[in-house]
């Protein structure tokens, strides 16, 4: 068991994103004078002014969509001995990835007066495309405790204890009665990855798919069953774009049922 | 059989219950009105046990706290079907007049999340806290046949010889159990092929079957331990008459005609093990999603993995163990790397150990055919298939 000896460096750094994962560092309430007691906040704008030097953990929300960030988060990277992606924009790209299935500059050109101002990429991409990452942390938003336990376990040295598999161990271990199988709705549960304790089936609504793909996705599996229950091909396109179209499994499998 | 060259001790098969559960066939049946199940009802609560039995919660039967015959499904079945579960209404008041429940009992005597013990640091010494085992009497209401069968495998796996585990012993040891003889077989069931059901014959306090055709509606009552007796004894009830007695095989004959499945239960064993490569294992590795639904509605599978947490301060761990499954990586995670790495295999695993290294491991098939399984997959593989594909002899 190692004691604390020294509090530890923590930076929150954002990039294209909606404030609301590093906001779930704020919402910790309890466990805030915890974390102020072991973590030593140096680098937060959603909290206070900025610091510089290195870092011992770097959470980076948010995904890499201009040129500016590409060569931002390379300096984080240097300045950050542990870097930890939180939330669906930095591990799959965020909702802005459906970019990546469009003309980007159409976009721009629809929603700016003077589009050739923007400096923006064609893609959006999550951190771990651009610099190694140390551990990812699912979710729009993530998770609160989970969270915690990444610090936690930061700290101890140890792994993180969180869940790789899918959604539906988590739901049947609450006991909820499964969407798909009671209601024929269609459900991500089965390829998405664990953590959020299975909170849309819990409400009656089939899992959207937020935390991305389990560690052994099956998706053209679902699909089958879903398009058996009348699910038509450009809904399930945008059932695996939604939060997390850029991670890879989702992706590809949207790709199967239309451009 | 033959002897599989696993590694497991094989144990012989005995009875590792908390206490010796009888017959059904000591004392004559009893007679019960609804009003008289709603007094042994409070009477069960009476003495302190908490009521749990099966209501509708989100358009499907699950167990849950009850306090009366009133929060019961009545008048409610299910139709079940490969990942499909629909209730629907049966036209009469039947208070158990459904299949099979969502979730076995499994929650209440082996739940999904147990802390084994927790830990602080003062200064450079541990205290160490054991998690106490609970002490909640629990009653059963409305068990069925194989779910008794899969609670006399928990239990020969969690008490077995040695000191087995305290946890499941302690919920395990003070259960009042209130079985039903099922007067209908769902879609996915097939216990009579696993010789499981539908007739309930031992591991119960009190066995009823519901003659939901007679006016007024009434339950034959078996008690099965002194236990049993005494609560029935508090409460008003009569002598059953032979038509009543009779009118229970018919009811199970009944069931027994209108199984949703069946599997051919002769040697398994051999078939399973003796067909590894089969490419059938192949084809239905395509299919599953590695989701893990079988597994965790199963009333027989028990797997748990167990994790250290530290808080933020370093100064508090604690050690929990949580239900696991065989269609996890970490599951089978050794140094390196998972040993079984495709989804076929760890589907491979998974039948094999349920209805064939099972007899090895403990002298009885795993498998109590309740097709939860089935019903609760999410692309409705269905195990009964699997073996019908690997018995068919090869194409071609
Ligand atoms: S509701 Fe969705 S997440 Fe829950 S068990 Fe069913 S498929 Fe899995
Ligand atoms: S159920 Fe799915 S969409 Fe809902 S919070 Fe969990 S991962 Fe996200
Ligand atoms: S393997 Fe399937 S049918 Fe057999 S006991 Fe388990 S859930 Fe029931
Ligand atoms: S057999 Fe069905 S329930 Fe089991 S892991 Fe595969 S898809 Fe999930």
């Amino acid at each position: 068991m190692r004691t604390v000896t020294r509090k530890s460096r923590l930076a929150v750094w954002k990039f294209a994103s909606c404030d609301g994962c590093q906001l779930t560092l704020l919402d910790c309430e309890d466990d805030l004078l915890a974390l102020a007691a072991t973590v030593e906040i140096a680098y937060f704008p959603e909290a206070g002014p900025m610091n510089s030097g290195h870092y011992d953990v770097s959470l980076v929300e948010g995904s890499i969509s201009t040129p500016a960030a590409l060569e931002h988060i390379r300096a984080i990277r240097r300045r950050s001995t542990h870097l930890v992606a939180i939330g669906a924009c930095a591990t799959a790209g965020g909702i802005q990835a459906l970019r990546n299935f469009a003309d980007a500059a159409e976009f721009a050109a629809a929603v700016y007066p003077q589009p050739e101002y923007l400096r923006t990429l064609a893609t959006s991409t999550p951190i771990a495309e651009h610099v190694p990452v140390d551990f990812e942390l699912r979710g729009c938003p993530i998770d609160k405790q989970a969270l915690l336990e990444v610090l936690a376990a930061l700290q101890a040295g140890r792994q993180p204890v969180l869940p790789h598999h899918s959604v539906c161990i988590e739901c049947k271990a609450r006991s909820s009665a499964c969407v798909m199988v009671s209601r024929g709705s269609a459900c991500l549960g089965p390829v998405t990855q664990a953590g959020c304790g299975a909170l849309c089936p819990a409400y009656g609504r089939g899992c959207y798919g937020c935390y991305g793909p389990q560690e052994a996705p099956n998706p053209a599996a679902l699909s089958a069953r879903l398009g058996a229950l009348g699910v038509g091909a450009q809904t399930m396109r945008r059932l695996y774009r939604t939060f997390t179209a850029e991670a890879a499994a989702f992706r590809a499998e949207s790709e199967r049922h239309g451009a | 059989m033959q002897a599989y060259p696993g590694l497991y001790p094989v144990a012989p098969p005995q009875s590792a219950g908390p206490e010796p559960l009888m017959t059904s066939a000591l004392a004559p049946p009893q007679v019960l009105t609804h009003a008289g199940f709603d007094a042994l009802l409070a009477e069960l609560k009476r003495s302190g046990h908490r009521l749990l039995g099966p209501i509708v919660r989100d358009d499907v039967v699950v167990y849950d706290d009850i306090e009366s015959t009133a929060d019961l499904p009545r008048g409610w079945t299910d139709v079940q079907d490969g990942g499909h579960y629909r209730l629907q209404r049966r036209g009469d008041d039947a208070l158990f007049g459904y299949a099979v429940s969502a979730q076995s009992w499994k929650p209440f005597l082996h739940p999904p999340g147990q802390r084994l013990w927790s830990a602080r640091m003062r200064g450079d010494a541990v205290q160490i806290q054991p998690e106490p085992p609970p002490s909640e009497r629990m009653a059963f209401v409305g068990a069925r046949a194989c779910e008794l069968h899969a609670i006399a495998l928990m239990d020969r796996a969690l008490l077995g010889t040695g000191p087995g585990d305290p946890y499941y012993r302690a919920r395990r040891a003070q259960v009042f159990i209130i079985a039903v003889n099922c007067s209908v077989a769902g879609g996915t069931c097939f216990c009579d092929s696993m010789h499981a059901g539908p007739q309930v014959t031992a591991g119960f306090d009190l066995a009823l079957t519901e003659l939901s055709d007679q006016s007024p509606p009434v339950f034959l009552v078996h008690s099965g331990t002194t236990a049993g007796s005494a609560v029935l004894a508090a409460v008003p009830s009569a002598p059953a008459n032979a038509a009543q007695i009779a009118a229970e095989q018919t009811i199970l004959a009944h069931t027994r005609a209108s199984m949703g499945r069946k599997i051919s239960s002769t040697n398994l064993h051999d078939l399973l093990l003796g067909n590894l490569q089969h490419p059938s294992w192949t084809e239905v590795g395509e299919r599953c999603l590695a989701c893990g639904n079988c597994t965790m509605v199963c009333p027989t599978c028990m797997c748990t993995s167990v994790a250290d947490v530290s808080d933020l301060s370093g100064e508090r761990i604690s050690r929990s163990r949580r239900w696991d499954s065989c269609y996890t990586s970490e599951f089978s995670y050794l140094h390196g790397g998972s040993v079984r790495h495709s989804t076929a295999a760890r589907y491979r695993q998974w039948l094999t150990h349920k209805l064939a290294t099972w007899h090895d491991q403990y002298g009885s098939s795993g498998c109590v055919g309740c097709g939860r399984c089935i019903t609760w997959c999410p692309v409705g593989i269905d195990l009964t298939e699997q073996v019908r594909a690997i018995a068919a002899p090869p194409a071609g």
